[in-house]
């Protein structure tokens, strides 16, 4: 592959002008029409926004049904393992509720303990909307974590609502489109929550590493002690979600005294999720 | 012969590989549910650039920016990002195209691995410096890393499917 400069040349212009006949646009013109698209989302551009928003209600529609055999796949292979450990999962599970049914008899008096203790504080927050929604596209990029949900503005889904699996919370809305709305993972890079590590109440943020775990910051502050087994509950502050959801427990501190956070959701088996925005009573 | 006469068959066939491209960008083709630690590899990419390389214009490059523009949405990029990285593939494939003499899979094997770090290089800079998007460097790298492998595997069915794609058109 020795060529001299003037070759190079051609055929750089030539990769960049020529069109062939097979083709309508060169490709320094889409080239050129894609990084125009590029520095206009940057700007948040209306009619960019506008053409994002369009694609998205088609997108996501499009990729859930063309995802049906490979999930069906995939939930076939899963099926047939969980049957495997049939036996196995039901011996651990009895033990487990043996001791959860001892446990929610003593939560139960904490929970009306607490009602009673926020309310002398006035800091009674409720659910006031809760929207069931139903998972369309979990394309877990490994660089971004987040997936798609089939409830929208429509549906009266707004930016920052929490996003939960069950109890636990699994994220927030971060793109909400007419009919579908982007979900971003606590698992994702850019995510940070703040948090509280109990018993302590030790008060952190705790940020996605692209993994399928957490990492805590600005804990490893003397006097606060973490242990393995501390449970991770939001801490309320910034008034994004309301204080003590369960959000996972720490599972490894390393030597360098980082804690990381196992989550009590499993993030690639999401099917149906809870949209829920929290309110001041008062 | 017009477009309208050639059997439908033969027309999917032609077809094949955009196809593939736009089911590639649109599932989740990405084998996540595998649990294997930084495995992961960019399917568009290996057929982007062996279609641009081989396919004698088969691959429409308007196609594969409206491919790119669905993998940004799927994604959860910023618009455009992908259809950029997409033709700018297909420019290093067509600047090889226009350069070999002789053609040779470890000379594209290796040209391949340079094209597909400038792309993510670029890939990279893009989202970190304009857009503040955090990404793992080194999943990127991995990412990368499996491509490069995958590229020689899938060159052989590509291969196999151009040969059947000439045939049928001889």
């Amino acid at each position: 592959m020795e060529i001299n400069r003037d070759d190079f040349i051609i055929a750089i212009r030539s990769a960049f002008l020529k069109k062939g006949t097979k083709q309508r646009f060169s490709l320094i013109v889409l080239l050129f029409f894609s990084i125009t698209i590029l520095t206009l989302s940057k700007y948040n551009f209306k009619g960019i926004t506008f053409l994002k928003s369009g694609l998205n209600e088609i997108v996501y529609r499009a990729s859930f049904i063309i995802s049906v055999p490979e999930n069906f796949i995939v939930s076939s292979y899963r099926l047939t393992i969980s049957h495997f450990n049939l036996y196995k999962d039901h011996k651990k599970l009895k033990k487990e509720f043996k001791a959860l049914k001892a446990e929610n008899l003593s939560n139960n008096y904490i929970i009306s303990e607490n009602k009673m203790l926020k309310s002398k504080i006035e800091d009674i927050v409720d659910i006031s909307s809760e929207i069931l929604a139903k998972v369309l596209v979990d394309k877990q990029s490994p660089f971004l974590k987040s997936i798609i949900v089939n409830r929208g503005s429509k549906d009266e889904v707004k930016l920052g609502m929490a996003v939960l699996d069950g109890e636990f919370l699994i994220g927030k809305i971060v793109e909400v489109n007419y009919l579908t709305s982007r979900v971003l993972l606590l698992s994702d890079l850019n995510s940070k929550v703040p948090v509280s590590v109990e018993p302590n109440s030790v008060q952190s943020i705790l940020t996605g590493t692209g993994e399928n775990f957490g990492k805590l910051q600005y804990s490893q502050i003397e006097n606060f002690i973490i242990n393995k087994g501390d449970q991770i509950y939001t801490s309320g502050s910034g008034g994004i979600f309301k204080s003590g959801i369960p959000v996972g427990e720490i599972n490894i501190i390393d030597d360098s005294n980082e804690s990381y956070v196992l989550f009590h959701s499993n993030f690639s088996q999401l099917r149906l999720v809870k949209i829920v925005l929290y309110e001041n009573v008062n | 012969m017009s477009i309208s006469k050639i059997p439908i068959s033969r027309k999917l066939l032609s077809l094949g590989p955009i196809i593939l491209l736009y089911i590639s960008v649109l599932n989740e083709f990405d084998f996540n549910y595998l649990n294997l630690k930084y495995f992961s590899f960019n399917f568009p990419y290996i057929l982007i650039f062996y279609w641009s390389l081989k396919g004698e214009g088969r691959l429409s490059y308007v196609l594969v920016f409206f491919a790119g523009l669905i993998n940004d949405v799927v994604i959860g990029l910023p618009l455009g990002i992908s259809s950029f990285t997409y033709l700018s593939i297909c420019v290093f494939a067509v600047y090889l195209r226009n350069i070999t003499l002789r053609v040779s899979l470890i000379k594209d094997w290796l040209f391949f691995l340079f094209t597909i770090l400038v792309i993510n290089s670029i890939f990279y800079s893009i989202l970190v410096v304009f857009f503040n998007v955090k990404i793992q460097y080194y999943n990127l790298l991995f990412n990368v890393l499996y491509t490069f492998l995958f590229y020689y595997f899938f060159s052989y069915i590509f291969g196999y499917y151009l040969n059947l794609l000439r045939k049928t058109n001889d």
